[in-house]
């Protein structure tokens, strides 16, 4: 059950994934979403950084790097912020599965990371829908590294935490800023009761814990037929082949 | 000197306890006469020898315009306003006002937390929630609040820009009147500064004068707050009203 911060119950459930860059979530969270799907269950998908009204502004911030750790984390909550207001508590008012791709506790562990108070960081994100289960991808540091470093060889300014002046060097300052995250990761994991998945496992294997703890929670979740057309298809012999065009345009986001 | 003093969580990095500049807010509603006195103010800080600066809401170079943008789009819920309009003072307090006062700048800022806990308060925002995420805030050396009526203010809106969208209200009170709820906003956002002018201890002028009234109480308050910069201004006398010499004798 997902709900308010004061408690009060919603129709819909809220599903998170977290862990570092590398760590595998968001595939297996895009392996959950189809599976729902196919379930015939009524889903919506929302990821971090991504809200209309505030993607800009971070974008700005990125690239002129005005960034500090107190902005960084305000700006990073006004995106959650309107994307609660506008997408994920009205989907959940209507009974939807809402899978966040990264939710407030990358907020936690990041803004710490950065020297942002504990309580404080706590106390901003209070508007915050409580999850049904969040999920954390937990890897190693040293393979998170392999995994991020070996894939991308250019890091970002802020993603390697060069804000922090850890070190001069990319490389050496993602490695200690990552480290600090986990570490916060940890803390997280206990604070909040995060559902750890060990995202060393062959990838089959960690969907399988995921999806039998989903289970356990979607009793009750809003249905709705994806596919409303199938019978008229069976029925008149049809292709459907302009539906198919139609859907490939329409499932853009 | 102005005691680096948090209401909350000190700004993440901030060290110093002390720094030379003095903060001074300007306080008050829509056309209280905020800009034009802090325009006279920073005239004549200048004009006696005090180097002086100027802030206001949704001037950051960070989020001045993303919430420019949004306002235009009447797109924003309460909680994402706050959280932007937060992201903003973040932005001005560590990029403008501290190192401002840390230069030895006397800053005077049109707005601070409080119109933003006003704001909040009005909308139904959880007022401890607001006041938690602007705990950050450094506690100005002096607070002053343009106290005005409303049936004052309402003459200056016509006369001016006109009643604008979110100043009359109109993203969350029910109905399309816009004088009817400029009336009822302005009203409940007055009462709500008073509950805050004790809570925060504002230096309230009447604001229901004329500019040169104002303006001379305004002064008069500055004047006491200022008064010990003269050594770390570089100043060795009272600047105060000091006629300029000629150079040459």
């Amino acid at each position: 059950m997902a709900t308010l911060p004061d408690g009060t119950p919603l129709r819909g459930k809220l599903f998170i994934v977290e862990g570092i860059d590398g760590s595998g979530k968001s595939t297996q969270l895009d392996l959950l979403h189809k599976w729902l799907l196919s379930r015939g269950y009524l889903v919506a998908f929302t990821e971090w950084n991504s809200s209309p009204v505030v993607r800009q502004t971070t974008k700005r911030g990125k690239d002129r790097r005005l960034l500090s750790p107190a902005s960084f984390c305000l700006l990073h909550a006004a995106d959650l912020g309107d994307r609660i207001e506008h997408q994920i508590l009205p989907a959940l008012q209507a009974g939807a599965i809402v899978l966040a791709d990264r939710y407030i506790y990358t907020a936690f562990a990041r803004d710490v990371a950065r020297g942002v108070n504990r309580e404080w960081v706590r106390a901003v994100y209070r508007f915050a829908v409580r999850p049904t289960a969040a999920f954390y991808f937990r890897v190693p540091l040293e393979e998170s590294l392999q995994r991020i470093v070996g894939g991308r060889p250019e890091l970002k300014y802020y993603e390697a935490g060069l804000d922090l002046g850890l070190s001069g060097d990319p490389y050496q300052s993602f490695r200690l800023f990552q480290g600090l995250i986990l570490e916060e990761y940890d803390r997280l994991v206990e604070e909040f009761g995060l559902m750890v998945i060990d995202a060393t496992l062959p990838l089959v294997q960690q969907q399988a814990q995921v999806r039998k703890l989903v289970q356990s929670h979607v009793k009750g979740a809003q249905k709705v037929d994806h596919r409303p057309w199938r019978a008229v298809l069976a029925k008149e012999g049809l292709y459907g082949r302009y539906l198919d065009e139609f859907q490939t345009g329409g499932e853009e986001e | 000197m102005t005691r680096v003093l948090s209401y909350g969580h000190s700004l993440p990095g901030l060290k110093e306890k002390k720094l030379p500049g003095k903060l001074i807010v300007v306080e008050g509603t829509d056309t209280a006469g905020r800009s034009t006195q802090i325009a006279l103010l920073r005239e004549w800080l200048e004009t006696n020898g005090y180097a002086a600066t100027e802030t206001g809401l949704r001037r950051s170079e960070l989020a001045g315009t993303g919430i420019q943008k949004a306002k235009r789009g009447h797109t924003m819920g309460d909680v994402t306003m706050n959280l932007f309009y937060a992201t903003d003072f973040a932005d001005r307090l560590e990029k403008q006002i501290i190192p401002a006062l840390r230069a030895g700048f006397v800053v005077l800022t049109d707005r601070y937390i409080y119109s933003m806990i006003t704001r909040a308060q009005v909308r139904g925002v959880d007022p401890q929630w607001i006041r938690d995420i602007l705990g950050f805030a450094i506690v100005p050396d002096l607070i002053l609040y343009l106290k005005v009526d409303l049936e004052n203010i309402i003459p200056r809106v016509v006369n001016s820009a006109g009643f604008d969208y979110w100043e009359s209200g109109m993203d969350f009170l029910k109905g399309d009147d816009i004088y009817e709820n400029y009336v009822r906003y302005q009203t409940a956002i007055l009462n709500q500064f008073e509950a805050l002018a004790e809570e925060y201890h504002f230096h309230s002028v009447d604001a229901n004068r004329g500019v040169p009234e104002i303006f001379a109480d305004l002064r008069d308050a500055i004047q006491t707050v200022v008064g010990d910069m003269h050594g770390h201004a570089g100043l060795s006398e009272a600047p105060v009203r000091r006629k300029a010499k000629p150079v040459l004798k």
